[in-house]
């Protein structure tokens, strides 16, 4: 049962990992949390299933369609649902904008697409339904490319550093003269390729179904609560360790308790330490 | 000074004709809805029964959405549990069956527990946090349904509760939803009304403010979660009895979406917006047959196009009495003279007492070994430049930041560091550097949020509107219309709030202030941005704040207002006292003119 637990365990972690950086890389550009980052995630597959599995494309070319189109999606949401409300970040609109595109999405997808999950096609040929099935360990793999990618970018591109001086401190990025509109847009951009990149590997384990989303919501939000908010570190340490124990409790306990714990312990780990067990100072109120 | 300036007039009341105009809209919907079986076929009948259930949760969840600005995005979650608990109890398959009234029972007493559990988080976690717990818990009350098959039935489901006649029959069971809606609609008014309601609504916009006047957030939030849990759990059994079959599958996200969406398509701190919401909502699918799918994505469109065009929602559009222009050249003058019927015995005598406070921000000491006096009746300025901690004091004395040693005392009692709604009971009133205003709400109700500790009914009172409330809502009425005629503002008492200049804000504060009837003023830079007639007569409105035996701090930059009403200075730098003493002492004193005054 070990191997078991080990590959599906790290397999959903990876995925709860990725949504958890989607949040923060989002988060990081714009100081806004996005409700659009689970259905990034849904996107994938359905996108990924429809390419591959129906058009019949290659594996490659359906992924590469499955980023640009996830991209867009984040550029979208950027456009219609956070720059509008940015002035007014007191106010929180953005919870109620990202959740409208979010829900819009996610109705698009189920009239068009379909409201049954649908199967996803496999990739490379490694099945069997083992620890060894490609459906484990490509969500691994995405995460690892992820994590690799994600430390070229922000430690050895210009770009990169640019992103990390607008989550710094927006306003001075802004006075030095970086792009910030520009670069919240491709951060934008980056956190949907990444999301999709999430649902196309996980699309085997999660199926294309249009109701990923809020799951992925859910999920994905759990590991940025623990490990602070705009903590990738914490995110993706967070995310394994979450599938890892909620897998081991699936396959001791069985589903509902499993989900019932991974909720108890969230609201507990958030009651404990509000700013995630990676902190962050409190702000001046008065 | 003539007599009759002096004697408060009574305060006026609310006309009679404006309430019943209030009530008309209200009216109008519940005759349509009594008149609709009569000239409608049972279809209607249904949907608008559909719809009175539906308002029974949503009139109740307004409170926490609408008022209090909680995002509960999964409240669907309690009906379900309302549902399944009245089905459950009385299909008698766990426990012996139970008449139905002890079913509906239950299911408010469960969806009250469950609101408070949901809720609780509220108290801790803020906006999207707080809406994916309660999203969390609605994707998990579902899990549990399809799973606890011996309960629930799983995926197949159980049959929902039978009524009994004469509520066996559509119309029968139409009226007793409609009935209950009506109740519902009658109760939640009661509270938006009530203090509870001002102070939920100053939770949402203006929560500091909120703190200092006293409100309980915690027991607040508490009290209308379990109010609407138990009405969400009551919906829910309307809902199986309308649905005669429930499975998990009846209770979709998109139900809570309806729910969430309509309150804020509605206008939050509104009950005629989201009821006109809510019915437009259930409604609009059976429009046109394809809109029927469609109708979720139509939902959240709304909410996207009103979010970002109209935030204040239906209400707003219906809000024609803010579009009416103000009197340009209004110029707010003070009636100091009415103070006397304000404060009708004086304070205690006793001082705030600071002793050796030290406050560290990292490695910045913003106060660093703080002695202050504040003796009652005296004005006493605070001074010093930027950074000097001036407003950091200020915050010790109110709660806000807990010093790192050192006390603050008032008389014998040590204040309690950290508990910023504690010093309302001692009678420590505050404004605010930048006016902390609930810009959605009128002046008059601005100002009656500052005497809420002076209310004595509980929340259960002010949902029935039962007398205590009654008497408390005239007594703050009273007092508000007093406070604003001292600082000179009751011709604007029915304005709301974000549409007075920032001079008239500042006036606007001084009287919630004032409604705790104070023994302790804190006011932190109320000059700033005042012209200076403006100056002149707030300098001397302060004067006599304090003549009744109020002590009055006041942190100012205006040197001049501080000489001249000042009884006692003292001079703040890098977090110690340069000079303290009279103000012609200090006004000589060789470091503070090196250091701040110049010249």
């Amino acid at each position: 049962m070990l191997p078991a637990i080990l590959a599906s365990g790290l397999a959903m972690g990876s995925i709860y990992a990725m949504m958890g950086v989607v949040y923060n890389v989002m988060f990081s550009a714009s100081r806004v949390m996005s409700f659009t980052t689970g259905q990034l995630g849904m996107l994938g597959g359905v996108l990924g299933a429809a390419f591959v599995g129906i058009l019949g494309l290659p594996a490659i070319v359906g992924l590469v369609l499955t980023l640009a189109c996830c991209a867009l999606v984040g550029i979208v949401t950027e456009v219609v649902a956070v720059r509008p409300v940015l002035d007014k970040l007191d106010q929180h609109l953005y919870v109620l904008s990202t959740l409208a595109l979010a829900l819009m999405i996610q109705q698009f997808v189920a009239i068009e697409w379909s409201t049954e999950p649908q199967p996803f096609p496999q990739l490379i040929g490694f099945g069997g339904g083992g620890p060894t099935d490609e459906k484990f360990w490509l969500p691994v793999l995405a995460c690892a490319v992820t994590v690799v990618g994600l430390e070229l970018l922000f430690r050895h591109t210009l770009v990169g550093r640019a992103f990390l001086a607008i989550s710094e401190d927006n306003y001075a990025a802004r006075a030095l003269g970086l792009p910030e509109r520009r670069l919240r847009m491709a951060s934008y951009a980056l956190a949907g390729m990444i999301g999709g990149l999430a649902g196309f590997a996980s699309g085997q384990l999660l199926l294309a179904f249009f109701a990923n989303g809020p799951y992925l919501n859910f999920y994905g939000f759990v590991p940025v609560a623990l490990g602070g908010l705009g903590n990738n570190r914490g995110a993706i340490i967070s995310g394994l360790l979450l599938g890892l124990v909620q897998q081991a409790a699936h396959f001791t306990f069985g589903g509902v308790f499993t989900s019932v714990a991974v909720f108890a312990v969230f609201i507990v780990a958030l009651l404990a330490a509000p700013q995630g067990l990676f902190g962050q100072p409190k702000q001046r109120r008065v | 000074m003539n007599h009759t300036a002096s004697t408060p007039r009574p305060a006026a009341a609310p006309a009679l004709g404006h309430t019943l105009l209030k009530l008309i809209p209200y009216a109008a919907i519940l005759a349509v809805a009594l008149v609709l079986p009569f000239i409608a076929n049972d279809y209607w009948v249904l949907i608008a029964t559909r719809a009175a259930i539906y308002w029974v949760l949503v009139s109740a969840l307004n409170l926490v959405v609408g008022f209090a600005g909680q995002l509960a995005i999964g409240w669907v979650a309690l009906l379900t549990l309302g549902a399944y608990t009245t089905s459950v109890l009385t299909a008698g398959t766990v426990l012996p069956p139970m008449p139905l009234l002890v079913a509906f029972a239950a299911a408010a007493v469960v969806g009250a527990l469950a609101g408070l559990l949901v809720g609780l988080p509220a108290l801790r976690l803020r906006t999207f946090y707080f809406a994916m717990t309660t999203l969390g818990f609605a994707t998990i009350t579902t899990q549990i349904a399809l799973a606890w098959q011996d309960v629930t039935g799983g995926g197949i489901g159980i049959p929902g509760p039978w009524l009994p006649s004469p509520f066996d029959n559509a119309l029968g069971f139409y009226l007793l939803c409609l009935g209950l809606a009506a109740v519902l609609t009658w109760m939640t008014a009661n509270v938006a009304r009530s203090r509870f309601g001002r102070g939920l609504v100053a939770i949402r916009d203006a929560e500091v403010a909120a703190e200092v006047s006293g409100i309980s957030k915690p027991a607040l939030l508490v009290a209308v979660f379990l109010f609407s849990g138990a009405a969400a759990g009551v919906a829910g059994g309307l809902f199986a009895t309308l649905q005669s079959y429930i499975s998990p599958e009846a209770f979709t996200f998109d139900l809570s979406v309806l729910f969430f969406i309509a309150i804020l398509i509605g206008g939050r701190g509104s009950i005629l917006g989201p009821l006109i919401a809510t019915i437009v909502l259930t409604w609009l699918p059976e429009f046109a047959a394809p809109l029927v799918v469609w109708s979720t994505f139509l939902y959240a469109l709304l909410l996207l196009v009103i979010v970002l065009a109209v935030p204040g929602g239906i209400a707003a559009m219906l809000d024609f009495g803010s579009r009416r222009p103000l009197a340009r050249d209004r110029a707010v003058v003070p009636r100091e003279e009415l103070l006397g019927a304000l404060f009708t015995e004086r304070p205690a005598s006793s001082a705030i007492v600071l002793k050796d406070v030290v406050l560290s921000f990292g490695a910045v000491r913003a106060i660093d070994g703080l002695d202050l006096t504040i003796d009652p009746g005296e004005v006493h300025g605070l001074i010093g430049p930027n950074g000097s901690g001036k407003t950091t004091t200020l915050n010790v004395i109110c709660g806000f930041y807990k010093p790192d040693t050192g006390t603050v005392r008032v008389g014998d009692d040590v204040l309690k560091p950290g508990e910023p709604q504690h010093r309302a009971e001692v009678g420590i009133a505050r404004t605010f550097q930048t006016p902390r205003l609930i810009g959605e709400s009128t002046v008059l109700e601005n100002v009656m949020v500052g005497g809420d500790t002076s209310g004595r009914a509980t929340f259960a009172e002010a949902l029935l509107n039962l007398p205590r409330n009654h008497a408390d809502e005239v007594m703050l009425r009273e007092r508000a219309d007093l406070a604003l005629r001292i600082v000179g503002l009751e011709a604007l008492a029915g304005v709301r709030a974000d549409r007075l200049q920032h001079s008239e804000l500042r006036f606007m504060e001084i009287a919630r202030a004032l409604m705790l009837q104070p023994r302790f003023l804190l006011l932190d830079e109320p000059a700033a941005g005042l012209s200076g007639d403006e100056i002149a007569r707030l300098g001397s409105l302060i004067e006599s704040v304090s003549r009744h035996g109020v002590g009055v701090l006041l942190v100012e930059h205006h040197a001049d207002l501080i000489f001249k009403i000042c009884h006692h200075v003292t001079v703040l730098d890098l977090g110690r006292v340069l000079a303290d003493g009279t103000p012609d002492e200090v006004r000589t004193h060789e470091d503070v003119v090196s250091a701040y005054l110049g010249g």
